[in-house]
């Protein structure tokens, strides 16, 4: 009886929406593979574990040579989930499904940023329905540790360390001494900001446009402050 | 309830050896039943620095390799009988060691002694993830000097993340053991001072050594300096940190070479 009941459940469908990134490629395919190649050095691991959906509305290829494209991905540890901006009459056997209706996030370009991103302490919690982007780190963030979360924000209650490294899809909140990197808005948001109350940063990055130590001007050293984006040029200021 | 400590640092060249040693033989000093494991194969020196190494037959690598027992690799001091160390293999390498077989050593050696002490080699590579494995407690040797710090600081990560202690959800006690400290040139801005060290750091401090002949001395002539000459400055920052290993509330004192530094102050408020 209850085995029936069970068996019922799991019938059911529900709908649910992931997110993924969408990777556009653009004539000539080899071209952009290579630019893609040189991205990828600087960030082994970028794409490990995401979902990617590849959007061929800006190429027009043979059901081969998607075919091809998805394995030259494959090759460099991009999982295609699906396809979209392609003629379903392409669509073959052994492709990943074709894809419909997505929706753009908030970006307005895709991302460029590709960060150094060594995959230890990687948080990277599944995002269930109706939770908050935002990540909750309450301890200090050690050298060495990397702390990345595309999904939205990270809060980090405590100090980050020299040699340390915050990558957040959203804004990044240290409350304590920020020593390290933080890379806020790394999926190509360019309304993320960065906080902390002491900035003796490394780096600090919004959507790719970054600034080293050495560029941030030493009025600001050991002060709270904040840092955004303006136009293309990442500005910082002191909160008190 | 045996103890299993690391004393480690990331950076080399801190004081790790002498710390072990030092702290080893204060402990050992109490009547404690304290054993030192020198993790450094390949570059031991932990022998050296206790005086013992004219006596070492067997070693850390035997044991697991299972070509001696534990009680034969066992070196008694001389000096305090219940102080013991287990030494490294100078001609092989860390690859030797084994999880399984370090794992083996350490339950052994937990229901002979009160304290367990493990020197760890400098780096973050096999030989310090396995000093570090199953300890209870770390011990952060730690100079006044930004390299060092940070190194430190990258160390209190894979405790927090890589012992069998962190991966059962528990968290190893970690204290920060600043040595080669020099208060004259901290307060010339010479070295970092002691609050910037623990502000960077985030972790409570176990002790200040300072800086001074007496452990070079008392290296040279193989002896910790906590035996050597238990009078000088830094013996003394080390049998307080002993005490506070043990739990006991004890000030924080910053010691000189020849007077603490109450009577450093005592002296110059009387010119």
């Amino acid at each position: 009886m209850s085995s029936l009941v069970r068996q019922r459940h799991s019938l059911m469908f529900r709908p649910r929406s992931y997110m993924a990134f969408a990777i556009t490629p653009q004539p000539p395919i080899v071209d952009w593979l290579s630019e893609l190649d040189a991205s990828l050095q600087r960030s082994e691991g970028f794409f490990a574990g995401q979902h990617v959906a590849l959007d061929l509305s800006a190429v027009n290829l043979s059901s081969s040579a998607i075919g091809q494209l998805v394995a030259n991905l494959e090759e460099r540890n991009i999982r295609v989930l699906g396809i979209e901006g392609v003629d379903p009459a392409k669509w073959q056997l052994g492709l990943p499904p074709v894809l419909r209706g997505g929706r753009g996030l908030r970006t307005s370009e895709p991302s460029l940023l590709i960060a150094p991103v060594p995959p230890t302490l990687a948080a990277r919690p599944v995002p269930q329905e109706q939770q908050p982007a935002s990540l909750m780190v309450e301890e200090p963030v050690r050298s060495g540790q990397s702390v990345i979360f595309i999904e939205g924000d990270v809060t980090v209650l405590g100090s980050v360390g020299s040699g340390a490294e915050i990558v957040a899809g959203g804004s990044i909140h240290v409350y304590g001494a920020l020593r390290g990197r933080a890379l806020a808005g790394a999926t190509g948001n360019a309304r993320a900001r960065i906080f902390c109350l002491r900035v003796e940063a490394e780096l600090l990055a919004i959507n790719s446009y970054y600034r080293t130590a050495d560029d941030i001007d030493d009025s600001l050293r050991c002060r709270p402050a904040q840092a955004w984006l303006e136009g293309d040029t990442l500005q910082i200021s002191a909160m008190n | 309830m045996a103890q299993v400590l690391v004393v480690t640092s990331g950076k080399g060249g801190v004081g790790k050896t002498t710390s072990t040693a030092a702290l080893g033989a204060a402990l050992a000093h109490d009547g404690a039943k304290v054993v030192v494991i020198d993790f450094d194969v390949g570059l031991r020196n932990l022998d050296l620095v206790l005086g013992a190494e004219r006596r070492v037959v067997f070693d850390l690598i035997n044991v697991i390799n299972g070509v001696a027992k534990l009680p034969q690799a066992l070196i008694r001091d001389k000096r305090l009988e219940t102080l013991h160390l287990l030494p490294a293999s100078q001609t092989r390498d860390k690859d030797a060691l084994t999880e399984d077989g370090v794992a083996k050593v350490i339950e052994e050696l937990r229901t002979k002694f009160d304290w367990i002490i493990c020197d760890s080699p400098a780096g973050i590579e096999r030989g310090a993830t396995l000093a570090m494995r199953y300890a209870d407690a770390a011990i952060i040797v730690t100079n006044p000097e930004v390299s060092s710090v940070r190194d430190s600081d990258r160390i209190i990560g894979l405790l927090d993340s890589k012992t069998a202690k962190a991966e059962r959800g528990e968290r190893v006690d970690k204290h920060v053991l600043i040595t080669r400290y020099h208060s004259s040139r901290a307060a010339r801005g010479e070295m970092l001072s002691i609050n910037d060290v623990l502000e960077i750091l985030s972790t409570p401090l176990l002790g200040i050594i300072p800086e001074s002949q007496e452990v070079l001395r008392a290296s040279n002539v193989g002896s910790p300096v906590t035996l050597n000459n238990p009078q000088s400055a830094a013996a003394r920052a080390y049998f307080d940190a002993a005490r506070r290993l043990k739990g006991e509330q004890v000030p924080m004192l910053v010691f000189s070479e020849n007077r603490s530094i109450f009577n450093k102050l005592f002296s110059r408020k009387a010119a």
